[in-house]
């Protein structure tokens, strides 16, 4: 795979992208948010060094999700009123992107997919069920939440977002489903809880004694 | 863990965070790299907000004893179920059931990469717990009451007991926000060896899943000195100390008893049941006293080796005739002795007509290889007989079923004592719960 090479607008260092759709990356020495263009990168913001936090995944971390690997190539760290939790952007051997999130160290990956008349945030209340690929899902919880941090490349452009209202489904078997509304028309994530074991993660964070 | 090439400008390396208590500055250690909520100071019993850098005081609780203290210390390690965890919070909850106080405890377990996990500890019985992944189903009777089942991943669990849980005492680092005095209303659905668990604090539901541990398993995890607790009674989802599927065993045990029909009529209907001898004597008192015995006509049995039936018959009324037999084979000198009683007796009492024996009797003899064979017999009877005629019938191959009577008693007999076993382990688990057996229910002071 080709890998896309620029340099970092404000202080020339190397940019790589290890996943060529891309739209945004951190420059990892200045912190300086930059955004594709068709011919280089722009720089649109400054992000402040990430919070201290627990997640035993970093960028680089590898892993599998059923038969496919993956590699970590991006982050954002979300907070609500009862803590944090991160949604890690990894990029499958396929080229595909997914959502790897890890939450007091519940693993969860999950995959944006389509879905007709997602409903707007004001309609949505816990216990409502909604049917996506033939499977029933229930309103279990809805979180506002805000960006507290990026980190690596995403698919979008993140840097002037702040506030999320973040809708979670459950069904009696591991899938789940988010609505995301962060963008003024709904995303769907239709996803599936993992266990640490079985993502065979390796790249780890280590932690001091353990 | 492999670390690989970390990334360049990675986090630095967490580490245990060491604090000090800002009310009586005693050390507080928070192991869990951020993940506690909360956090007790061990000297002076503040709960700390683990979250904020100084460590603000949330609450302040007294306790009764100072002997509240972890059988595992806070720190330890252990491998449980293929993962390091190390102890981080503890804590004792009560409930109250007919003003009786039952208390447990709770350990909070820690691995940066796997998460928190818990162990539960009551009276020597042990669980280790974790959060339900996949929300359970409750199925809900039909009067829309209590529910009495719950599904979890495919299996169902019966409802044990719901109570009120009290947190009376905490120590460590603790996910939420633990206070002192917190009452939650805690289901339990049971399905040994594991418990199904939800727990409600103010709206929150929160479902868990634990799996019944003995005392010596978590001595060993842990590597603790000396012998855990002893295990008191039966608890809730404790492996039945029957190990046996009951329902399978009778079921084996219904297949085994068709085979032994099936053998037994095979057998039956295999036997020739071959008359080779009849005849007809008669004892006279007065003879006896010169010879007592004599011998009978040679009969021969044929084919293989079988069994022999000597059957006796003599009119005896309120008398008894004693018959000495030998079955001698003549080729070979090989003799089988027995003695057979013919007796009959009857009459009337206060309960009525009575009688006892008969005026038959048979035997078998087992295994008598072919040949030439001849009976000798030595008559004695009542004294006050003087005389009486019987009659001596020898059939060759006859089927026995006495054999099968044995084989079925020795397997009835250990199924019926597994099944009771299984029986009273299920009647003490269940006598603690919100659905005793009904003969317990009535009785009181009945306490294990």
């Amino acid at each position: 795979m080709t890998q896309p090479v620029s340099n970092c607008p404000n202080c020339g260092a190397k940019i790589v992208f290890r996943w060529s759709s891309s739209v945004q990356t951190v420059c990892e020495f200045c912190k300086s948010i930059l955004v594709r263009t068709d011919v280089d990168l722009k720089k649109v913001g400054q992000v402040a060094d990430l919070p201290s936090d627990s997640s035993p995944i970093q960028i680089n971390t590898e892993g599998k999700f059923g038969n496919k690997a993956f590699v970590v190539v991006g982050r954002i760290l979300y907070e609500y009123d009862q803590g944090g939790w991160n949604e890690w952007h990894v990029m499958m051997n396929d080229g595909t992107s997914a959502w790897l999130s890890d939450a007091q160290n519940e693993y969860a990956l999950s995959l944006s997919s389509k879905a007709q008349n997602l409903p707007a945030a004001a309609q949505v209340h816990i216990g409502q069920q909604f049917i996506w690929n033939n499977q029933p899902y229930t309103v279990s919880v809805i979180t506002p939440a805000h960006y507290r941090g990026v980190e690596g490349e995403l698919p979008f452009q993140y840097w002037d977002k702040t506030d999320v209202t973040f809708v979670d489904l459950r069904s009696e078997s591991r899938k789940f489903a988010t609505l995301d509304y962060s963008d003024p028309e709904p995303a769907l994530y239709l996803g599936e809880l993992v266990e640490f074991d079985d993502l065979k993660l390796k790249n780890l964070r280590s932690f001091a004694g353990w | 863990m492999s670390t690989g090439a970390p990334p360049l400008s990675g986090p630095p390396k967490p580490q245990a965070k060491a604090l000090n208590c800002p009310k009586c500055g005693a050390a507080i250690v928070l192991r869990s790299f951020g993940q506690a909520e909360t956090v007790v100071c061990a000297s002076c019993h503040c709960i700390l907000d683990a979250k904020d850098p100084n460590l603000a005081i949330l609450q302040q609780f007294e306790i009764e004893t100072s002997d509240i203290r972890p059988l595992i210390p806070l720190g330890t390690r252990g491998k449980l179920r293929g993962t390091d965890y190390e102890v981080i919070g503890f804590e004792r909850r009560s409930t109250q059931v007919d003003g009786i106080t039952y208390c447990w405890h709770e350990y909070v377990l820690y691995n940066p990469y796997k998460g928190v996990g818990y162990l539960s500890e009551y009276n020597g019985h042990w669980n280790d717990i974790s959060i339900c992944k996949v929300l359970p189903t409750v199925d809900h009777n039909m009067f829309g009451g209590s529910s009495l089942t719950a599904n979890y991943l495919g299996e169902s669990y019966k409802h044990f007991q719901t109570a009120d849980a009290n947190t009376d005492f905490v120590l460590g680092e603790f996910p939420w926000q633990v206070r002192v005095g917190e009452k939650a209303a805690v289901t339990d659905y049971v399905h040994p060896p594991r418990v199904l668990s939800s727990e409600q604090l103010d709206q929150e539901v929160t479902w868990s899943i634990g799996e019944y541990m003995y005392g010596r398993e978590i001595w060993e995890t842990f590597k603790l000195p000396g012998r855990p607790p002893e295990a008191m009674g039966v608890y809730e989802n404790q492996p039945s100390a029957v190990r046996t599927n009951v329902t399978g065993m009778w079921v084996a045990f219904a297949g085994f008893v068709v085979f032994l029909l099936a053998l037994m009529s095979g057998f039956a209907m295999r036997a020739k049941k071959e008359p080779v001898f009849h005849e007809t004597y008669r004892y006279n008192r007065a003879d006896s006293k010169a010879e007592a015995s004599f011998v009978t006509d040679v009969f021969e049995l044929t084919g293989r080796t079988s069994t022999v039936e000597v059957k006796t018959y003599a009119p005896v009324s309120n008398h008894w005739i004693y018959l000495n037999y030998a079955l001698i084979n003549q080729d070979t000198g090989q003799a089988w002795d027995f003695g057979r009683e013919v007796s009959y007796y009857y009459g009337y009492d206060s309960d009525g007509s009575w009688t006892e024996g008969k005026q038959n009797d048979d035997v078998v003899i087992p295994s008598v290889p072919p040949g030439h064979y001849y009976l000798r017999i030595e008559p004695e009877a009542d004294p006050s007989l003087s005389g009486i005629p019987y009659t001596v019938d020898v059939t060759h191959d006859v089927p026995v079923y006495g054999i099968y009577g044995i084989a079925f008693l020795a397997l009835l007999v250990p199924v019926i004592i597994i099944s009771f076993r299984a029986y009273t382990f299920e009647r003490s688990r269940w006598s603690e719960s919100d659905h005793p057996p009904m003969q317990l229910s009535s009785s009181s002071g009945d306490d294990e």
